[in-house]
């Protein structure tokens, strides 16, 4: 049976060496320009048409806009609208990413932690450092539970403090666990199908509704990194 | 103990964790499904804290098997 962790492999297809580092072009790098591009494509393309009444794919691209615009609207308020940009961006980039990595021989680069914590540490440090360009240090009394009484203070204080950095790991592990989780499983249970010989229908069945399911987690995950995302940002400008 | 057979009953009581995940799951379902059951209506509104609710927790069950595959592997 062949290896199922062997999928998460990197391999460069252009080697680049800067110095000591390794900048190499691999099927990472190729997957993220591939997602990036497809996105870039369908919105491109979904709305060269202005039309009133929009055809198909104009269609996909307003709903995708729309499902991002009442998250941002809702879990960030109103004045977050200015962050849509980029809270769009990550959210197809995840999304298309993902998708993608379900289709077999095509690699889930949200499968490797230093992705997925590159996006997690790229959100906490914008939403800290808006919090202290919108607030100056008066951002620090978030950190102070309202309604806590006095005395309890000097213990809450270092808890919501560990709570708060704990965040980019969370989000972070969060989205590389269920790709990885997900994929390995696909991986394990396709091995048994040949193994099993007449009797790996079974199996085959287990992948089919396995495959579904990653569909499904795929844009769960997705989600989810960006209703945190818009929380944080609540976070952020609102203070509690 | 060999270092092998302590990092496989490291790995095995991991998942005890499990037992949390599947509470939660199961808790959040039960109050979703009896919820729509008293006010069918408001099942569009509350399916989608929910199913946020379900991955949250999910991501806890995948936090054990993280530490599952540290003690195993590294």
């Amino acid at each position: 049976m062949a290896d199922p962790l062997k999928q998460f492999q990197i391999e460069p297809y252009v080697p680049i060496l800067v110095g000591n580092a390794d900048l190499s072009f691999t099927n990472s790098s190729l997957w993220m320009v591939v997602s990036a591009g497809a996105v870039y494509g369908l919105v491109m393309l979904g709305t060269r048409h202005h039309a009133m009444v929009p055809g198909r794919l104009q269609s996909v691209v307003e709903l995708a806009y729309e499902f991002v615009a009442d998250l941002v609207r809702e879990n960030a308020g109103k004045e977050a609208m200015r962050y849509f940009p980029a809270v769009f961006t990550l959210f197809t980039f995840i999304l298309m990413g993902n998708s993608l990595g379900v289709i077999p021989g095509i690699f889930t680069f949200t499968s490797h932690i230093i992705v997925t914590f590159t996006l997690a540490m790229g959100v906490f440090l914008g939403v800290t450092a808006l919090g202290f360009w919108l607030h100056g240090w008066r951002f620090l009394s978030f950190f102070v539970p309202p309604g806590a009484p006095k005395l309890m203070i000097p213990v809450l204080v270092p808890i919501e403090i560990l709570s708060y950095c704990f965040r980019p790991i969370s989000l972070s592990i969060r989205l590389f666990v269920n790709m990885m989780a997900g994929h390995t499983m696909l991986k394990v249970f396709a091995g048994f199908i040949i193994a099993l010989g007449i009797f790996g229908v079974a199996p085959l069945a287990v992948n089919v509704a396995l495959t579904i399911f990653e569909i499904g987690v795929a844009f769960l995950q997705a989600y989810i990194f960006t209703v945190l995302t818009c929380i944080y940002l609540h976070d952020a400008i609102h203070m509690h | 103990m060999e270092i092998e057979a302590a990092r496989m009953i490291g790995a095995g009581i991991a998942t005890i964790a499990l037992f949390g995940v599947g509470t939660g799951i199961g808790h959040i379902f039960s109050t979703l499904i009896s919820t729509v059951g008293r006010n069918p209506s408001v099942q569009q509104r509350v399916f989608p804290y929910a199913i946020v609710g379900f991955a949250l927790v999910e991501a806890v069950a995948l936090y054990a098997l993280l530490i599952a595959f540290l003690i195993l592997f590294l």
